[in-house]
């Protein structure tokens, strides 16, 4: 591992200048970090450590709603009783992904900017745009299992590896930052950005800005939410293909419902042709398979992930069967 | 000797940030072995194989900045560490990681090193009674932290009911997973988990054993849990399952709908 220089961030503004600083990474449950570090793929030379900075409720908002602190860690917001009985979709998302330990560790914010599992990200042998830009993309042509079939480039086909910010996609989440230009809010769909011809930049993130909370709507009395995730073993594993739908009805006709997919975009997917096909339509399995097809209808397959495609098609299917059958 | 000059450090200083300081002296008052063993014959190889294969990423430092940084293997800083009760002061470099430090600094050997990437739990322990991989977390971030080890568990010379369960039920074959289970299983006493053998497996995920112990290790905790064990007439139902492909749904089932 590099040598790097390490800091505690005693106050926000104080994280920000010090994170500002070239090369500097912020490091909060360090589970991604750390881990990328050992295999020199990420290389900072300062650590500003900011576990000491007051971010760490959960509060509901005056107006409705959820501000969820960027240090509150995983297994405390999915155990939360709001998140729980409001947000299943969040719950089960985060209840779904890695282990009891790492969920202990991982804060909200860390989450949301986790790094690929890419195979070839992972190991510097190999070239990869995104590690090194200019390098190519080892997984174009390699064995591209796990990649994604949205939103991918020939400079980048990796997937976003997080489940939570499937849900928080689906929840229309508000993503709160503290930056050397100030404070600022980005929707969470325009958080992440697909990776084209710069896949080194994954999100809208300037250097020093640091998430400082993120923010979830309210949602109508009577609305449900599920997370349906479908991978190679039954627990701690990352997706091969998942959905999160948050859908209220009004009899069996759906009036508003909001789709997204992890696992097989390069970023957490909103599906806005799966929610169009969708919205004011009866709660159907061919109503369900059209929206599912229009949700894939430009999905494009590499070697070995086309399975990915119908895979998450059913996800979506089975997510909507059971958020949208009587109770 | 004037401090080397550092704009990154100052940077953090002037910042409200507390730098740690790389050139302090380090404390003499390190736990050390009281006789010579095989355990500390090696970490003194191991030690002399750190320098020797250091220095060439030190002079490539101060070749970069341009700086006469001092090596970087001496980037040590002080640490206090709170371990089963107990406080250790030991220089550490800010890479070494909280299972590093308690194997190799402190002669905590129970805590054992199998992937070193969060992804078998051989490393779990507490820290401020939650558990952890200790592979993924720096040692000088947890300073203030109450750890526990599997060396701290047992209590008046009383073993855990975790332990207890585990030799009850031979929850082990080669051991070297046992005590990252045990702090595993001793956490989830205190976690919101559902009753039967399937939440137990599911929350005991994050740690593997490559012998398999999979079942008796189950019947452990459970036995820890207090409850009945609710495959206990068959306990090899569950391998005869075909592998499930959805999950997430169990526990939207149980919990959420």
């Amino acid at each position: 591992m590099q040598v790097f220089r390490y800091s505690q961030a005693r106050s926000l503004d104080g994280a920000v200048r010090s994170g500002a600083v070239p090369s500097a990474s912020f490091i909060a449950g360090g589970t991604t970090l750390v881990d990328l570090m050992k295999l020199n793929v990420l290389t900072p030379r300062s650590l500003v450590d900011i576990n000491g900075l007051p971010l760490d409720r959960v509060e509901p908002l005056p107006t409705g709603g959820l501000r969820i602190g960027a240090m509150v860690r995983n297994s405390d917001l999915a155990n939360h009783d709001l998140v729980r009985t409001r947000y299943a979709v969040l719950s089960e998302a985060l209840l779904s992904g890695a282990s009891p330990q790492l969920r202990n560790m991982a804060t909200t914010g860390g989450n949301l900017l986790q790094k690929t599992r890419c195979y070839y990200y992972r190991d510097t042998n190999y070239a990869c745009n995104k590690r090194q830009p200019g390098s190519g993309c080892a997984a174009l042509d390699g064995f591209n299992r796990i990649h994604a079939v949205l939103g991918g480039s020939d400079h980048c086909v990796a997937t976003h590896p997080s489940d939570m910010a499937v849900a928080m996609m689906a929840l229309e989440a508000t993503v709160h930052t503290q930056g050397p230009k100030g404070p600022r809010e980005i929707a969470l769909d325009e958080f992440y950005l697909v990776p084209g011809t710069t896949p080194e930049r994954e999100n809208v993130l300037e250097p020093g800005e640091l998430i400082t909370h993120v923010t979830i709507p309210t949602v109508a009395a009577g609305t449900r939410s599920h997370y349906l995730k479908l991978r190679d073993r039954a627990q701690y594993e990352f997706a091969l293909a998942s959905s999160a739908v948050v859908v209220s009805m009004s009899g069996n006709r759906i009036q508003r419902v909001r789709v997204a997919f992890g696992g097989v975009g390069t970023k957490p997917w909103r599906s806005r042709e799966a929610e169009r096909a969708l919205e004011g339509q009866d709660a159907t399995p061919e109503n369900f398979r059209r929206a599912a097809d229009a949700a894939m209808a430009a999905a494009k397959p590499l070697k070995y992930n086309g399975f990915k495609i119908e895979l998450a098609k059913r996800a979506l299917i089975r997510t909507l069967e059971e958020t949208t059958q009587p109770a | 000797m004037d401090r080397p000059k550092d704009p990154l450090l100052d940077a953090a200083r002037k910042d409200e940030t507390a730098a740690t300081d790389r050139n302090q002296p380090a404390p003499e008052n390190e736990p050390r072995l009281g006789k010579f063993s095989r355990r500390s014959f090696l970490a003194q190889l191991g030690a002399a194989g750190v320098v020797a294969s250091a220095s060439p990423l030190a002079h490539a430092v101060e070749t970069e900045t341009g700086e006469a940084e001092a090596p970087a293997i001496a980037g040590a800083v002080p640490v206090t560490l709170n371990i089963n009760g107990k406080e250790y002061r030991v220089s550490l470099e800010p890479r070494v990681t909280l299972l590093d430090a308690l194997r190799d600094h402190l002669q905590l050997f129970g805590t054992k090193k199998g992937c070193d990437h969060g992804q078998c739990g051989a490393c779990t322990v507490h820290v401020n009674g939650r558990r952890v991989n200790s592979c993924l977390s720096f040692a000088v971030m947890h300073q203030g932290d109450r750890i526990t080890t599997i060396e701290g568990l047992a209590s008046n010379g009383q073993l855990h009911p975790v332990q207890q369960a585990f030799l009850e039920h031979d929850g082990f074959q080669c051991g070297y997973c046992t005590s990252g289970q045990i702090m595993s299983a001793a956490a989830l006493l205190h976690e919101p988990i559902g009753a039967d053998d399937n939440a137990v497996r599911a929350a005991m995920s994050g740690n593997i054993c490559r012998c398999g112990a999979y079942n008796n290790i189950v019947a452990a905790v459970q036995q820890a849990r207090g409850t009945k064990p609710d495959s206990r007439q068959n306990p090899n139902t569950s391998l005869l399952q075909p592998p499930t492909f959805v999950s997430g749904h169990d526990l939207s089932r149980a919990e959420n709908h």
